[in-house]
């Protein structure tokens, strides 16, 4: 007689919860092994690299300067996570928030900048409506397409990222040009606009009005998934697709505000960046917030507070990749292939939530 | 405006250049989503590829080890991707856009000594008296190995996938995995090595577009090809001659943007950059009423219970 042992995947009757808040310290903690091998490959001190990422930009020597940085970093994150992961909860993929950001960014810099030398109370409100406004329409597109036409957001949202790219240089070449600037593409900088101007709310503090709506959109994410029948339908489309149907939850309302709300977010936070820390519309305007959002949505394990947190540790990944940029001569694309791995051991990871590994004994006879 | 500066026959002939990688790159989604199996990741996975065969063609100067690699380079990035969602159980999409951005990143890090540099020409077909035609020479016997390659390829999946045994029981698994898994057919085995033909399929798209097509090595290259490829197949309604002429109206819509462009077009050269995004979409639109020819199993997890 012979006894066979081996592995076996079993899934659970419910998603584990202890391992549904374990998991995401443990991907974090495998891209830090996985991410040192990187950096060694690379000829940098791993243990110095790490440290450079992850401590000094809270702890360090310059730490005072840093820690703003964290806010205005996390914010424009925070906010678009915030809605794709309303998204994604109901299996409705934005994949397209990049895009969203551009349009939000241009409507509200354009709207401000219409009204230029004005000084009014009113301008910077309209801007934000206007910012909101550019992102929801731009994921109303998809949206309205998969309604009617049942066409696939993800490819329709993505391709209109390539598009809103083109527009924000036909922007930044034409219409929204700065005619006092030289020559030079880009826009008039928002900066010396006072009225427009994304200012702090406390000095020192980086805390600008889209750290403030960031925060205000957890919570109003938070009181939707868990007061709301909007949330309620939204996370039992995504959990149990079936008793959704016979509930009664209508699939194209979820789809027209799921899309609608993460554009409109993502709207907000191109809005708030260009007339904030970015300052003008300019050709490379966008760094990739909309793509690395999706990151901290799933590092965020699709919760508001989750989120939150999510979304300062990968602003500590950026702060903490650009000084090992300058301090320690780390390549900026290594900071983007960590921020990649973080997703992967996320999702592999995430296994354990939802089965459990068992070892089988079975005898074999001879 | 000078539209008489547009050759036909060259325009034709760099239609087919410019179809060539989406075309090698959807081919390959194709395959693995006719086994049931959605891989966002083929961008990844192309500028990898292109980097890959961009790399060790400088190194080694020769392209034809250089478009080795590159398949290799694309296929062993699709392993991530099939432990990801075969192994692990991962969620199809976002493992898919995990792979973009990672292989993104691993491009960016790896092409970071090849900016600028010139990589050693890969060698145009020249037949004696074929190549030699006014028009037909021009356009069908003048280009370079894979695209030809590329068009064999979709007659070969073709045939495969409608004639063969293999090509039966992908498909089956595709349609309906629990029934194929009853049937005793392996299916994480079936569905991995689609997985690793659909990778090796992109990295030889992307290298083509690194090697012959601009041939420079520039950071996120590829702009968006990988997903144009995706639309593809979508387009396609998975069946492999409908990619072909899929490949090329893309390829047309690129190529005639930027003719245009080159002949003082009034319209600003970003919208006309805009066009194969926009008739992508349009054409998605056209062709998403056709939701019941996806394979059935499409995306869905498949965990052997029994």
């Amino acid at each position: 007689m012979g006894v066979h042992a081996m592995l076996k995947l079993e899934k659970r009757p419910q998603p584990s919860k202890a391992f549904a808040y374990l998991t995401p310290l443990f991907a974090v903690f495998a891209t830090m092994i996985a991410g040192g091998l990187l950096f060694a490959a690379l000829g940098k001190n791993p243990i110095e690299a790490i440290r450079t990422i992850f401590y000094d930009p809270l702890f360090g020597e310059f730490a005072f300067y840093y820690r703003p940085q964290l806010l205005v970093k996390a914010a424009p994150l925070i906010l678009i996570a915030i809605g794709l992961s309303l998204g994604f909860r109901a299996g409705i993929w934005n994949i397209g928030a990049e895009g969203q950001y551009i349009m939000g960014a241009i409507f509200g810099a354009g709207a401000g900048l219409a009204f230029f030398p004005t000084d009014a109370w009113y301008i910077f409100p309209l801007m934000i409506v206007a910012g909101a406004f550019g992102g929801w329409v731009w994921a109303m597109i998809p949206a309205l397409l998969k309604v009617k036409f049942g066409t696939n957001e993800i490819l329709v949202s993505l391709m209109l990222v390539y598009v809103a790219e083109q527009l924000l240089a036909s922007m930044s070449l034409g219409l929204l040009k700065n005619p006092e600037g030289h020559g030079f593409p880009g826009s008039r900088n928002l900066k010396d606009y006072p009225a427009a101007f994304n200012d702090e709310l406390i000095t020192g503090s980086g805390m600008h009005w889209g750290v403030l709506t960031a925060f205000l959109a957890v919570i109003f994410a938070y009181v939707l998934l868990n007061r709301h029948m909007l949330g309620f339908s939204i996370r039992l489309t995504g959990e149990a697709p079936r008793a959704a149907r016979f509930a009664g939850v209508k699939p194209n309302r979820l789809i027209v505000f799921c899309l609608g709300m993460s554009g409109l977010l993502a709207g907000l936070a191109g809005m708030f960046e260009v007339s904030g820390p970015s300052g003008q519309i300019s050709i490379d305007f966008n760094t990739g917030y909309g793509f690395t959002a999706i990151i901290v949505a799933f590092l965020g394990r699709l919760h508001p507070v989750g989120i939150l947190l999510a979304g300062l540790l990968m602003a500590l990944t950026y702060i903490g990749g650009e000084i090992a940029q300058g301090n320690l001569g780390l390549p900026a694309a290594a900071i983007q292939l960590f921020q990649g791995m973080l997703l992967f051991f996320l999702l592999a990871v995430d296994l354990l939530t939802n089965y459990r590994i068992r070892l089988v004994k079975r005898e074999v006879a001879q | 405006m000078n539209f008489s500066a547009i050759d036909p026959a060259l325009l034709l002939a760099s239609l087919m250049v410019a179809a060539t990688p989406i075309l090698l790159a959807a081919i390959g989604e194709l395959v693995v989503e006719r086994a049931g199996v959605l891989n966002l990741g083929v961008e990844g996975m192309m500028i990898t590829g292109a980097i890959f065969g961009f790399a060790v063609t400088v190194e080694s100067g020769s392209p034809t080890v250089g478009f080795l690699a590159a398949a290799v380079g694309g296929a062993l990035l699709s392993v991530l991707f099939a432990l990801l969602t075969q192994l692990a159980l991962a969620n199809q999409v976002a493992s898919g856009l995990a792979l973009t951005l990672f292989g993104l990143g691993l491009s960016s890090l790896m092409g970071q000594g090849y900016v600028g540099v010139k990589p050693p020409r890969t060698q145009v077909l020249d037949i004696p008296v074929l190549s030699d035609i006014p028009f037909l020479g021009t356009v069908l016997f003048s280009h370079d190995l894979l695209v030809y390659f590329a068009l064999a390829l979709v007659a070969a999946t073709w045939a495969v996938l409608k004639f063969s045994r293999v090509g039966l029981v992908l498909r089956a698994v595709g349609e309906n995995h629990d029934a194929a898994h009853a049937l005793g057919y392996k299916v994480v085995r079936i569905r991995v090595l689609a997985i690793m033909f659909g990778g090796a399929c992109a990295g030889l798209g992307g290298a083509y577009i690194s090697l012959i097509r601009v041939p420079q090595w520039t950071e996120g290259m590829t702009a968006g090809a990988g997903w144009i490829a995706l639309a593809l197949v979508v387009f396609a309604s998975w069946k492999p001659w409908r990619v072909l002429f899929g490949a090329w109206l893309f390829g047309g819509v690129t190529v005639l943007q930027l003719n245009l462009q080159a002949a003082g077009l009034a319209i600003p050269a970003e919208y006309l950059s805009m066009s194969p995004y926009l008739i992508t979409i349009l054409v998605l639109v056209i062709m998403s009423a056709d939701r019941s020819r996806a394979p059935a199993s499409l995306g869905r997890i498949f965990h052997a219970s029994g």
